[in-house]
């Protein structure tokens, strides 16, 4: 019994961590997607993340771009190689475009971040 | 400086009296002005017409490779201004004054076409519109008894001018964009007017589909287009393309500027409308102003293109 004991608090130690790590690093992980703004197109274009990831735009053009979802979010003008970042935390369709140059449009669709399939609400 | 105000047409009533002192006596028929008598060197001169410039996107703050220096090619294209023999009347600049609307550049911007001492009526260009209040320095500078966004008419030696906004509130997907609240001031600023008057409409983005795969139009042109269907001659003046295009649909004729600037590449002729690079000394020819002349008693209004160089 003790030793079951042991074992079980061992393993339960073991999980412990072993979901403390599995937090720490599929988060991480998830934060760092990038989407690069060039030749007037936003790529990629539609873009499928977990709740909780942050997204950072990049302008690579010699022009300045913004990201703008109404309602949801809007970066400030981006010059070149300006960059605008957006923690999505609820899960949901994010249709976006830039509003200098409005026939440059993208999708961010937001899963949520336990039970990968699991539909967006 | 913008004077579009009284100012505008007191000095323009003042400078009909300096004609009529030196030999030009106007009448205005139908809308069409028409000299009855002429009197000696000012034969050759009103023969050729009442002329105005157009000068666009001079993106003050602009630096990267495809112009280091907007700021000079501005300049030199307003030598070109104080050089020509013939003074204009005055000038029109079809927006994107700045390139971030940042206080210097339109500081700039100002200190440079000043020295052309001519009136000037602006139009925003989307990059006029940046500052946090999407517009709020544009209007202070510029839009002195401007509505809305920034639009307003004037009338000059017989000719009915429009300047119209369709840089703001773009949608997702579209194309550039006038509203309601501006196409019903439209509809009732031209509404008295005879069908015999000249209209010259300017704006930023053309307001014919030039290429919409790069937003290069306006939604809602149509409708503008539609209250000026009566009219004999319409001249409708654009920038935002940064090339010389033009079109002639009916009664309208549709042209658009060059930059002062940059050029950019022909419709479908890159992966994007982006600032093109081009050898250093094919620049200026890609760069420059347009004069447009009315003369008595033609619809067209004649147009001419002139490169910094070339």
């Amino acid at each position: 019994m003790t030793m079951f004991k042991t074992i079980s608090l061992k393993n339960m130690v073991v999980a412990g961590i072993t979901a403390f790590l599995l937090l720490a690093v599929v988060p991480a992980r998830a934060d760092d997607v990038a989407v690069k703004i060039g030749n007037f197109t936003f790529g990629p274009q539609d873009l499928k993340v977990k709740a909780g990831t942050t997204v950072t735009w990049t302008n690579e053009d010699d022009i300045p771009h913004t990201v703008v979802s109404a309602n949801n979010f809007r970066s400030r003008p981006l010059d070149s190689e300006d960059k605008f970042s957006f923690t999505f935390t609820t899960p949901g369709t994010y249709k976006y475009f830039c509003s200098l140059h409005p026939h440059m449009t993208g999708t961010i669709v937001v899963e949520a971040a336990t039970g990968s399939t699991a539909p967006p609400p | 400086m913008t004077d579009r105000d009284d100012g505008l047409n007191r000095r323009k009533v003042l400078e009909c009296m300096t004609w009529a002192g030196t030999g030009v006596l106007w009448t205005v028929a139908g809308g069409v002005p028409t000299s009855l008598g002429i009197i000696d060197e000012a034969v050759a001169a009103k023969q050729k017409g009442f002329t105005f410039l157009q000068i666009s996107d001079s993106h003050m703050g602009f630096d990267k490779p495809a112009n280091p220096n907007a700021k000079g090619t501005l300049e030199e294209a307003i030598g070109r201004v104080k050089a020509l023999p013939e003074r204009p009347s005055f000038m029109i600049h079809t927006g994107d004054i700045s390139h971030l609307s940042k206080p210097s550049e339109f500081d700039d911007a100002e200190r440079i076409i000043s020295q052309a001492r001519l009136d000037v009526h602006y139009v925003p260009g989307e990059h006029d519109l940046l500052d946090e209040e999407q517009g709020k320095l544009y209007r202070e500078r510029y839009g002195r008894g401007s509505k809305g966004a920034g639009w307003y008419s004037f009338d000059a030696d017989g000719v009915h001018f429009i300047g119209l906004v369709n840089v703001v509130d773009l949608k997702a997907g579209g194309l550039g964009n006038l509203g309601n609240e501006q196409l019903e001031w439209l509809e009732d600023d031209v509404k008295g007017r005879s069908a015999s008057q000249p209209i010259v409409v300017f704006a930023h983005i053309p307001l014919w589909t030039v290429y919409p795969q790069w937003g290069w139009g306006t939604e809602d042109s149509a409708r503008a287009l539609g209250y000026l269907k009566k009219f004999g001659s319409v001249t409708v003046l654009n920038g935002h393309i940064h090339q010389v295009m033009q079109k002639v649909e009916g009664n309208v004729t549709f042209h658009t500027a060059r930059s002062t600037a940059f050029p950019q590449p022909a419709p479908g002729a890159a992966p994007s409308p982006g600032p093109m690079k081009v050898p250093d000394d094919k620049l200026r020819t890609m760069l420059g102003i347009a004069s447009v002349t009315f003369k008595q008693n033609e619809q067209r209004l004649a147009i001419v293109d002139t490169p910094l160089q070339g």
